[in-house]
């Protein structure tokens, strides 16, 4: 080992050493002492920057956080707010509007009822020329006694045919809501369409009452419903509420007997066959009125003797169409209702 | 014959009132059901037989039953379902 200067930190050889090497050269020696003092001032300052930092950061961490969750609480409190207060205070509104709205819809009512003419008067304004054509010169033109069977389905065949398609589409809708497919394309049954065929296949309850009452009261129906609508141009009712008639009897027979025993004769196929084919037949027989201006009275077809069951021109199929298809309506939309098909 | 009338269309009114404040959804329908049935007779009594007939099998027949079958669609008539089962 080589002797070393205890001095050798101050001497000259040294300082020639460190001037080659680039370090910094400081002739006093106390001048190091300094500078490390300077530095470890610096790094203490360094480290309580950081702490500081670091505290501010936590600082601002934990105000955002409080903002955050303050924030939170105020939305919670104002989502809260329709469930709890607001509900209250909308059903009070609610209820104050509908009852100045049912106020207001009355006295605008009433005031009309003030300013209608007096019920049966002579000077009516609906007593003009029309009612007087239609009961002078009714039972001539249409060949029908029953004045409201010539109107709806002669002077106003056209209508009556709007009328009546008005019925198809309520049930073409009705048919598209409720419709439940039985095609399962080997699909699994879900459970609802599973409780639906379970109320099907325990559908006749054999109820004995029913069925008893029903087998002496459907036939009564049915029949009278047939008479009111083949009798329409004779007497009062016609088509629509004829259908209505049957269409109840077939509901009160699907009640009482089931459905096995009513697709016998009556099933989703033959529903579509009616209907269509009473619309087309009504749409052919009156839709030449459109060539002629609405002008159809001249239908060809003797009007026979008034007050035969055969007479009075078209007026008598054309009831039995309207029928037909407010009857098979009436069952399709109950049959719709109840299970979603026919 | 006005005395009859007069009855008649009080208890109309009663009826209207009623279906709106009967809480049971089925009495609602079966009061709405007498208050077809009261409307006919009116029609009868203003001199239209047609309409009588089609508001007996319309208003009074297939509409309530078809609002009965609603509601067993909607399973609103659960105590009805409990007493056919037990």
């Amino acid at each position: 080992m080589s002797k070393l200067n205890p001095n050798y930190e101050a001497s000259k050889w040294r300082k020639i050493e460190r001037f080659v090497n680039g370090e910094e050269i400081s002739d006093n020696p106390n001048l190091s002492k300094h500078e490390e003092e300077i530095r470890e001032a610096s790094q203490e300052d360094k480290e309580r920057n950081e702490q500081f930092e670091a505290t501010i950061t936590d600082l601002e961490d934990r105000i955002q956080k409080e903002r955050k969750r303050s924030i939170e609480a105020l939305y919670r409190k104002y989502e809260k707010w329709p469930q709890t207060k607001g509900i209250k205070i909308f059903t009070h509104i609610y209820r104050i509007l509908a009852v100045l709205f049912c106020v207001c819809i009355i006295s605008v009512l009433l005031m009309t009822v003030s300013y209608l003419p007096t019920f049966g008067d002579a000077s009516n304004p609906n007593n003009n020329e029309v009612p007087k054509r239609y009961i002078e010169k009714g039972i001539e033109e249409t060949g029908a006694i029953n004045f409201v069977a010539g109107m709806i389905l002669d002077y106003r065949a056209f209508d009556t045919l709007g009328e009546s398609h008005v019925l198809f589409i309520a049930a073409c809708c009705v048919l598209i809501l409720l419709r439940i497919d039985h095609s399962k394309n080997g699909k699994k049954p879900t459970e609802k369409a599973e409780a639906e065929e379970d109320d099907r296949k325990f559908e006749p309850k054999n109820d004995k009452i029913l069925q008893k009452i029903a087998s002496l009261l459907i036939p009564p129906i049915i029949i009278y419903g047939i008479y009111v609508v083949l009798n329409g141009h004779l007497s009062p009712g016609g088509g629509f509420s004829g259908g209505a008639i049957i269409g109840a009897g077939l509901i009160l027979y699907l009640n009482a007997f089931g459905y096995e025993k009513i697709e016998k004769f009556f099933t989703y196929k033959t529903y579509q066959r009616i209907t269509v084919g009473a619309l087309l037949f009504y749409a052919c027989a009156k839709s030449y009125s459109f060539y002629t201006g609405a002008n159809h009275l001249e239908s060809g077809i003797p009007k026979g003797i008034p007050g035969n069951i055969l007479s009075s021109g078209l007026i008598l199929p054309l009831n039995v169409a309207v029928g037909l298809v407010v009857a098979c309506t009436m069952y399709g939309f109950y049959t719709l209702f109840r299970k979603g098909g026919m | 014959m006005e005395v009859f009338e007069i009855i008649l269309l009080l208890f109309l009114i009663v009826c209207a009132i009623a279906v709106s404040f009967s809480k049971n959804l089925l009495t609602t329908i079966i009061i709405f059901m007498s208050y077809s049935l009261i409307m006919s007779i009116i029609w009868i009594l203003l001199k239209s037989p047609d309409l009588a007939i089609t508001e007996a099998a319309v208003g009074a027949g297939v509409t309530s039953v078809l609002f009965f079958v609603t509601l067993k669609k909607i399973r609103a008539m659960k105590e009805e379902d409990n007493d056919e089962q037990a």
